[in-house]
């Protein structure tokens, strides 16, 4: 009877399977004074209310996700520390800046079920195989760095329900960079790269349809590996075009490697460069060099008269805490991310007699997406029905060194449109 | 006679036969279409197999450790990745701190070679704590124990070069010397490419001569025949053991110094890629054998940097470059199925397979 046993285990398998997902689809949760169509988080009295961030804090994309949990992080302090009068607690993990690291990410936070909202993640690729994992598990997340278009297109699908984010949108950043390269730079040969992550592809991509409808050429769209170091090849074949421009809205440590390259290509030693906010942060400087000098960049204004005295404020507290300017350009978008999420959870959570504290995930999530003229560092933010909440403001910046030190954005690398 | 070698051919050859065909037809149509095409001018052709050459010598010079140390214990040294990456990294620190005397663009030379004499140093010095540490308890052992150690070897690298200094990445700082391009004979190369090549061709020479010269070198070569038998003729076979990482190790250095010449940034991550490919490049070659991994290297190196414009353009397929990898490695499945040996490595299957 020993070849029974396979089937046998296997059937026993997909009972609990069945029985499994019998339970978790039951149709509306009520706990305490909440009845939530998804389910309701009870916390104790005096008990924390968990965030959970998924950035990528590791690795040379480090400074994106460090920045923005910087972010949240001085949100927490100018909120007291406290939502409703429970602690709030800060978690989080790594996600890598890659769909793995976005997958492994989103599945662990998801096992946690004392997590009420998430903040994340830093790059595209991480977000389209994580937000659904979260939203599976009800947890609703806000991202501040994820830029690419087709996260809040309208045929995202119901798997994104849970999905909203701070930072723009690359339609915005995409259309300011092509204009700014047509209009002011006054070049008509341009050129991208990405890397086949949905961020640079679709950011390239609306760079270059922006191009030819300004009347430029795009002389080729290529695309790299994002692993690859040697860019050489890829750029003497972009060169045969004789592009004036290059637009590589890809990541820091590829980024450097075509920055540097690019200068050693025979007939593309005088192209301009151009990247955007993926690399906007000193730690490029670090891996570009010297060939960095003159190079332009579309990022998020992060320029007093863009963003007002609430940001200068924060600028200061940030020089407080950490001793040092801001690695990245997305700290006001995380800041605002967290600040939204409280102030979605003051709105719905309910406290019974004893003191604990019931939130519902449906009415969270809704909330969130009812912001409206919300007053955050990067403006008034609200949200639309596919969850884009930025108020979007995109500048270009050239410049004019290569010390990572002097990095402060505005003066180096220096605002120099619009 | 010849219905029953039709009969003989099975679905699985068959199979093989239309995948060999299939892959030559794409290759000849795109390579036809893009000449035809007659885009890309001879000096694109030039600069692409510089390219090519360059890359290929910094995987020729990390194959040879694998190669060696499959050649003499048929073990998959899969810490060796990681080994190349320590030496980059341990060289930048060097490299900084002559920068920042002003060392480094006064006596160039000197400098590049302390950086070089540091790398080298460095995976000399893994290359043999690794043996004796992760290796050596381990022998004699199912060679699936020693791969495992060396998967554990990798990992404990990797993180332990993260806990010591970061997660993040550094930058070399620039050469002066080496910016711009020299002219030799008429052709325009980049100064480091030049530079990494003609240093990879002279470490390999000098290894290729040490095992096929000296007396360690050909004790090397008893062992790898028969370590058993080259133990009774008194070879102390855990000395050759320990030689082949030490000098698998140092060359792996050196490719890490010159990976650095070029590319500038390192991490602790850094030696992953780099060491599959360069894992690839020892199969290619036939792994086990020593001139093997050196063309196995050159050719992948060639192949990633001509073979997208080359194979791929012509088929209309945008933007190449991405599929550089598939290139690769599609090219390492080819030569396995028309010589399951490797590109030189067929004496080596005859006897030990």
């Amino acid at each position: 009877m020993k070849y029974l046993r396979i089937p046998i285990l296997l059937g026993a398998a997909l009972l609990m399977v069945a029985t499994a997902s019998f339970f978790t689809s039951a149709p509306a949760a009520t706990m305490g004074p909440v009845t939530d169509p998804i389910d309701v988080i009870k916390i104790a009295k005096g008990q924390p209310v968990t965030i959970a961030y998924w950035l990528v804090i590791a690795g040379p994309d480090a400074s994106l996700g460090v920045d923005s949990r910087r972010g949240i992080e001085i949100a927490i302090d100018d909120h007291g520390g406290k939502v409703r009068g429970h602690p709030i607690k800060l978690i989080g993990e790594d996600s890598g800046c890659n769909a793995e690291g976005g997958t492994t990410a989103a599945t662990k936070l998801a096992a946690n079920k004392a997590i009420v909202a998430a903040i994340g993640s830093s790059c595209s690729s991480e977000a389209v195989p994580g937000a659904p994992i979260l939203w599976k598990a009800g947890i609703v997340t806000v991202s501040p760095s994820n830029t690419a278009p087709k996260l809040t297109a309208a045929n995202r699908g119901p798997d994104f329900e849970g999905y909203l984010r701070t930072a723009h949108n690359d339609l915005v950043q995409g259309k300011v960079a092509a204009e700014f390269a047509f209009k002011v730079l006054k070049v008509k040969k341009a050129a991208t790269i990405h890397d086949g992550s949905p961020y640079a592809e679709g950011l390239a991509n609306v760079f270059a349809d922006n191009f030819k409808k300004l009347g430029g050429t795009v002389t080729s769209q290529e695309a790299i590996g994002p692993n690859d170091t040697d860019m050489h090849p890829v750029l003497t074949k972009i060169a045969v075009g004789k592009p004036e421009l290059l637009y590589y809205p890809i990541f820091i440590a590829s980024g450097g490697f075509v920055t540097r390259q690019a200068k050693e290509v025979a007939g593309l030693e005088k192209a301009k460069l151009m990247s955007a906010d993926g690399t906007f942060s000193p730690d490029f400087y670090k891996a570009a060099g010297d060939a960095v000098i003159g190079m332009y960049h579309s990022s998020p204004d992060l320029s007093p008269e863009a963003l007002g005295p609430k940001y200068k404020t924060f600028l200061d507290k940030h020089q407080k805490k950490y001793g040092e300017k801001p690695l990245s350009a997305f700290h006001p978008h995380a800041y605002d991310a967290a600040s939204m999420i409280f102030a979605a959870i003051e709105k719905v959570a309910k406290t019974d007699s004893a003191g604990n504290l019931y939130i519902g995930r449906k009415a969270l999530r809704d909330a969130l997406f009812a912001t409206k003229n919300f007053k955050g560092i990067t403006g008034n933010l609200t949200c639309t029905k596919f969850g884009d909440c930025a108020d979007p403001k995109i500048a270009v910046y050239i410049s004019n060194t290569s010390d990572p030190a002097k990095w402060n954005p505005g003066t180096e690398p220096k605002k120099i449109y619009p | 006679m010849q219905r029953g070698r039709l009969q003989r051919i099975s679905i699985i050859g068959l199979y093989l036969w239309a995948f060999r065909i299939v892959v030559i037809v794409v290759v000849l149509w795109g390579s036809y279409g893009t000449l035809h095409a007659g885009k890309y001018p001879a000096v694109v052709w030039k600069d692409l197999l510089v390219f090519g050459l360059s890359q290929g010598s910094i995987y020729a010079l990390i194959a040879l450790g694998y190669t060696m140390v499959y050649g003499i214990l048929r073990m998959i040294n899969f810490a060796h990745g990681d080994v190349f990456m320590a030496g980059a990294y341990t060289g930048y620190f060097a490299a900084a701190a002559l920068f920042r005397s002003g060392y480094l663009n006064r006596n160039p030379v000197v400098s590049l070679l302390v950086v070089l004499a540091v790398a080298v140093g460095t995976t000399a010095l893994i290359g043999l704590l690794l043996e004796r540490v992760a290796y050596r308890p381990l022998r004699g052992k199912p060679r699936l124990v020693p791969l495992i150690a060396a998967i554990g070897a990798s990992f404990f690298l990797e993180y332990a070069f993260r806990g010591f200094f970061g997660p993040g990445f550094y930058a070399y700082p620039e050469t002066e010397v080496l910016k711009g391009t020299w002219t030799i004979a008429g052709i325009g190369i980049l100064r480091t490419q030049a530079v990494v090549i003609v240093a990879a061709v002279v470490v390999m020479a000098a290894l290729y001569a040490f095992v096929m010269r000296t007396k360690v070198g050909t004790a090397m070569r008893a062992v790898s025949e028969d370590m058993e038998v080259a133990a009774m003729m008194g070879i102390d076979v855990d000395r050759v053991i320990v030689i082949t990482f030490v000098v698998g190790a140092a060359a792996a250095g050196a490719g890490g110094f010159l990976y650095a010449l070029v590319f500038k940034q390192v991490n602790f991550f850094m030696g992953f890629f780099p060491g599959i490919k360069a894992f690839t490049a020892a199969v290619l070659g036939g792994i086990g054998n020593i001139p093997g991994a050196m063309v196995g290297g050159l050719f992948l190196g060639i192949f990633e940097s001509v073979g997208p414009i080359l194979f791929l353009d012509g088929l209309g397929i945008v933007a190449p470059y991405q599929l550089k990898d598939v290139i690769a490695f599609t090219m390492l499945v080819m030569v396995l199925i028309f010589r399951p040996s490797g590109i030189l490595g067929e004496r080596l299957a005859v006897k030990k397979a």
